[in-house]
This record gives C-alpha cells, sequence and structure tokens, in this order.
C-alpha cells in the first residue's frame, strides 16, 4: 500500500493508517497491550475509506483516472488476453505509439484490440505522448478496423486519453478529418465493436475510437466533452475551477449509464483500479467476454443497425 | 478546441478598440460605411452587401451570417426551411457562471434562431438540394443535441427525396454546456453521413470562417467534396491551446484556407461569389442525367 502514491483527498486514511502504524510500534516496543485501540482504530479506517470512496466528488474520481498507477492498455493486453502480436504502422509512413493496436485471443475468441497507450513514468510517456494521438494513431486505428472486418474478427478498444494532440503537425496531417473519418467507418463496420474508456475518455479523440454497440466504462473513469480544466478556463475565465467544472459537466459513469450515453458500468477494487489491478483485469474481462458473447448473435445488418439506431437517438431535444 | 481559441479571441476584441475579423452583418445594419478590417478603407455600406459583403478593395471577406447566406447562396424564394421549431432541453441544467438557458435565451435575442443552424431544400443554381447553413453568432455556432438532429434529419430527407447535400459550417466546436450530449452529436453525425455515403448522394462541405473543435472532427470534414471559403480559418484545436502545448510561434498563415490547401485538407478554395456555380456544377458533374 505503502508505495501507491496518495492522492490529496486521500491523506485523512493514510494518516489514520500512520497512526495504526504507530500504536502497533509503541505496543511492540513497550509490551503494553493496545490490541483494542488498535482494532477500533483499524474499524474506523475502514468505515471512513468505505464513505469516502463511495462518495466521491467529480474531480476526484478524475484524480482517479489520472493515477500515475492505473493500470495502461499494455498491462490490460497482458493481463486479459494470451497470443498477443502487436502490429505496427499506418502504412503511411509513420508509426503512433500513442494508439497501439494488435490481434489476441480473449477468452480462446480472436479480436483486434486497439487501445490508447499512456506511460507510467516520463521516459514512457515521451514515448507514448501521454496517450494524445496524431492523426496517424487514428489512421492505424482505420487500418485494423478494416483488417478485423476483413476477418471478421471483432473489435475491442480501449481508450485512456486526455484528447487527441493539439500540435501544429497534427493540423497539417488534418486530426479533424482522421478523427470524422473514424467515426464515419466505425458507423460502417460490419464486425461487433465493443470500447471500454479505462481512464480518461476526453473529447473527440476518445470518440475517435469509441463508436461502438457497447460502450463500457470503468467505475472511476471519466467521459467528456473537453477536460474540465479547459471548460473551467473558458467558462470560469480560470482552470482552477475545475472541480465546479467537471460536477457541471456530469462526466461520470454513473450519470452516463443513465441517460443510456453507456451501456455499462466494470466495478473497481475500492479506492481505483490501481489499488488491486488483478481485481480490475477480471471485472473487465469477464464484461468484455459478455458482451462478445452477445454480439456474437447478431448478424452483420444488425449489427450496424443496432449501432447506428443507437447514436441516432442521442440527444436532448424539445419538440 | 477551437472554441476555446473562440470565447478568448472575444474576450480580447471587447477590451481592444481595433478588432479582427468579427463583422457580423447584425451589427452593420443601419450603418452608412462599413470599415474593412484588412486593408482599412472605410465603404459605403451599401457597396460592400452588394458585393457579397467583400471588401471592394482588397477582396476580404466580412462574416456573414446564417441567413444573409442563404440568401446569397440559394436562388430567390426557393429555400423551405424545415425543424426550425428543434430546441435544446438543457440535459444537464448547466451553469456556469451564467445558465445555459439564460445563455440560449441571449442567443435567440441576437439571431432569432433556436439554434446554431438553419436546414432547409432549396435550389443552387436551379439544382435541388438539401442545405444546412451555421449560424456562428448563435453561441459561437457550436455543436449540441439541435445541430446534430438537424442535420440528422436532413440528410434522412435528402435520401428519401434522393438529393445532394451541401453543409455551410461555421462552428468554434461542440457546446460544451450540453456535455457529453455534444460530444455524441459528432457520432451522431458520422453516422447519418456513413448513409448518405450508402446512398451514393454527392456530399459537399463548405468550410467557411472560422470552422474547429467538434464540427471539423465530423461531418465538416466528411463531405465528398470539402470547399474553404476565401479567408476561412479552419482547423481541430485552436492557436491558442497549440502554442501553450508546442510552445512555439506558429506561422502567420496557421490555419487558414491556404494554408489546409497547401496541406492537402480542402480540396478548393473558392471566393464568395464563385461559391453557387461552384456548387451546382459539382452536383451537376455528379449525377449521371446531366
Amino acid at each position: 500500500m505503502s508505495k501507491i502514491t496518495q492522492l490529496p483527498f486521500e491523506k485523512p486514511i493514510y494518516d489514520i493508517e500512520d497512526k495504526i502504524e504507530e500504536l502497533k510500534m509503541l505496543s511492540n516496543e513497550s509490551g503494553i497491550d493496545l490490541t483494542s485501540q488498535i482494532e477500533t482504530l483499524t474499524k474506523q479506517a475502514e468505515e471512513f475509506k468505505k464513505n469516502l470512496y463511495n462518495n466521491l466528488k467529480p474531480y476526484e474520481r478524475i484524480q482517479i483516472a489520472r493515477h500515475a498507477m492505473r493500470p495502461t492498455f499494455l498491462d490490460y493486453v497482458k493481463n486479459i488476453t494470451t497470443d498477443w502480436l502487436e502490429l505496427h504502422g499506418d502504412r503511411a509512413g509513420t508509426d503512433d505509439r500513442s494508439i497501439i493496436g494488435g490481434i489476441a485471443r480473449i477468452d480462446n475468441q480472436p479480436v483486434v484490440l486497439i487501445g490508447t497507450q499512456k506511460g507510467k513514468t516520463t521516459k514512457e510517456n515521451l514515448e507514448y505522448n501521454f496517450g494524445m494521438p496524431h492523426p496517424e494513431g487514428y489512421r492505424k486505428a482505420l487500418r485494423l478496423f478494416k483488417h478485423a472486418e476483413r476477418f471478421d474478427l471483432p473489435i475491442v478498444t480501449i481508450i485512456d486519453t486526455p484528447g487527441a494532440y493539439p500540435g501544429m503537425k497534427a493540423e497539417e496531417t488534418g486530426q479533424g478529418v482522421a478523427i470524422a473519418e473514424n467515426l464515419l467507418e466505425m458507423a460502417k463496420l460490419k464486425v461487433p465493436i465493443i470500447a471500454v474508456i479505462t481512464g480518461e475518455g476526453c473529447s473527440g479523440g476518445a470518440l475517435g475510437l469509441a463508436v461502438a454497440n457497447k460502450v463500457y466504462m470503468l467505475e472511476n473513469a471519466y467521459y467528456t466533452v473537453i477536460t474540465p480544466e479547459g471548460c473551467a478556463s473558458i467558462l470560469w475565465n480560470d482552470a482552477a475551477y475545475a472541480d465546479k467544472a467537471a460536477e457541471a459537466l456530469r462526466i461520470t459513469a454513473d450519470f452516463l449509464l443513465e441517460q443510456n450515453i453507456i451501456d455499462g458500468i466494470i466495478k473497481e477494487p475500492l479506492g481505483g483500479a490501481h489499488y488491486d489491478p488483478e481485481l480490475t483485469f477480471v471485472n473487465l474481462k469477464n464484461v468484455v467476454v459478455k458482451a462478445l458473447s452477445e454480439l456474437s448473435q447478431l448478424n452483420e445488418q444488425q449489427l450496424i443497425e443496432t449501432r447506428y439506431d443507437k447514436y441516432r437517438a442521442m440527444g436532448a431535444l424539445n419538440g | 478546441m477551437g472554441i476555446k481559441e473562440w470565447l478568448h479571441k472575444k474576450r480580447e476584441q471587447k477590451n481592444s478598440s481595433r478588432t479582427i475579423n468579427t463583422a457580423v452583418i447584425d451589427d452593420e445594419v443601419g450603418k452608412l460605411w462599413t470599415k474593412c478590417f484588412n486593408c482599412g478603407a472605410n465603404l459605403p455600406a451599401k457597396e460592400v452587401e452588394e458585393n457579397l459583403h467583400v471588401c471592394t478593395k482588397c477582396g476580404y471577406h466580412f462574416r456573414i451570417n446564417a441567413k444573409e447566406r442563404i440568401a446569397q447562396v440559394v436562388d430567390l424564394a426557393t429555400f423551405e426551411e424545415i425543424n426550425a421549431d428543434v430546441v435544446s432541453a438543457d440535459p444537464l441544467q448547466f451553469k456556469d457562471l451564467k445558465t445555459y438557458k439564460s445563455r440560449q435565451k441571449d442567443a435567440f435575442e441576437k439571431t432569432k434562431l433556436n439554434d446554431s443552424i438553419i436546414t432547409g431544400i432549396g435550389k443552387i443554381n436551379g439544382e435541388k438540394m438539401a442545405i444546412a447553413v451555421m449560424e456562428f453568432a448563435y453561441m459561437g455556432g457550436s455543436m449540441g443535441s439541435v445541430v446534430g438532429e438537424k442535420i440528422t434529419r436532413l440528410i434522412e430527407i435528402a435520401i428519401e427525396k434522393k438529393l445532394p447535400v451541401v453543409i455551410f459550417t461555421s462552428s468554434g466546436g461542440a457546446r460544451m454546456q450540453e456535455g457529453i450530449f455534444s460530444l455524441m452529436q459528432m457520432a451522431k453525425t458520422s453516422c447519418a453521413v456513413a448513409k448518405l455515403n450508402k446512398a451514393k448522394l454527392l456530399y459537399i462541405t463548405v468550410l467557411t470562417e472560422p470552422t474547429f473543435g467538434g464540427v471539423t472532427a465530423s461531418f465538416g470534414t466528411l463531405g465528398d467534396i470539402i470547399i474553404a471559403e476565401q479567408g476561412a480559418r479552419m482547423g481541430f484545436a485552436g492557436r491558442r491551446v497549440i502554442e501553450q502545448t508546442i510552445r512555439q510561434k506558429l506561422p502567420a498563415d496557421f490555419q487558414t484556407a491556404q494554408y489546409f490547401l497547401k496541406h492537402g485538407q480542402v480540396d478548393m478554395i473558392c471566393s464568395r461569389d464563385e461559391l453557387k456555380e461552384v456548387i451546382a456544377n459539382l452536383v451537376r458533374l455528379h449525377s449521371k442525367n446531366k
């Protein structure tokens, strides 16, 4: 536990745990029996934890979603698939490392897996560009989507991105049209598409991999039209109001499920995926396996039609 | 986000006397003279208006509103508007420093429109087509549920009536006040374009000043033909966001129509007076019977 980087709002928990450790040490050194005090405090700590984590504010969830130790796409690949083979490149000059794709088996079913990749260290983050794809990344994904379609393989996408990269080169090579073409082509694909937002699902950069038959979110993931910081700096004239923007934007999984934007929520261990990655892998895998089996019942036309109908119905209108 | 830049600019413009590229027709009504933002010439307002709101000295294209655009490109008395009454339900009950509802009300007062797009069926140089025009003066032309729905319905009608579609974009991007619902309009409109593709109907987008964010990353750049209007700026991310991210000075022509033509992102640039005939000609060239 102590190796996990604590988040500001978690401080009270760590304080109580430190206190418990102190008492234990004191008890050992002095020989005074403090068992009952330790027990009471431990119980209090558990209660406090449950209460805290079950009532997280949106901006606290965001901090969990962005936690440096949160499992990444390649962690999921390693732990929920077998026979993984990475397939590189957009066939037009680039292998964008912030979107990784390949082929593997999930529960024996071959699938094409594509995800945004973040690093856990600075060095890794530089390689993966902090999970912010360039147009070439979306085009690599599109090439792999078409590969999946040609061989009748279901597609699973794993999304954790603060957004598509805002850069000069990205504009020149068509960041907008690269995302747009993925939206268009995903609408046409004849194979099942399952998208899972595991951390940050920010804006068009996330949606460019998320037009799917089934969309799931991890419990502490968030899915939004703009980062709360970006929204706050525009509407509150100050990025420091990100917590307010996070509430106003309604970015949490429970609201999105209620509004039929997503199809299900994947449970995380108490405190977030990084406290028990193994359990997170199992939970995610179970949901994906179930979705794969459900979607295998639909023929090509049904897959396209139900996907279309799902997005056709989205919007909040009067009249 | 494109809208970020736009709003930032708007704030700056409030504080500066010399503004760039903000000529909205409504502001000119009743004025006798129009000052060109580009060359500084003082021109008789009537002369500029008759010249499609293009500077008669330097060719600078003033920003025009949706109604003026329709008056300019659609043949006289052929435009039949559809779905004018669709309004947003404010699904998040969104409130920042102001409520979304009050922003909608202000935008309505300013534009007399229910949202940032007008859709309908009309003729352009004799060619019948489904037409959509975005209104930048309504909350920065941002795309929420109404824009998504009206574009989708327009495309559905086009498929039913076998008509080509032309959309004039002008937008800062997605509408933050509708949160995830506005993001989903990108998916919804792109799905609609997929159906249009399947029906083999021509789809032309005309990117006008300015086109950014969620519109660029969805139906805006999915045109079979993409035309940029002369003088328009466009892109995915806004200039300021990019400058902050890469900490580099961007070239002066960054994100202009010329810049995107040079980088292969648009098929052509048209001046305002060319648009009508180019669109009609494209429709004729793509139909078997003409």
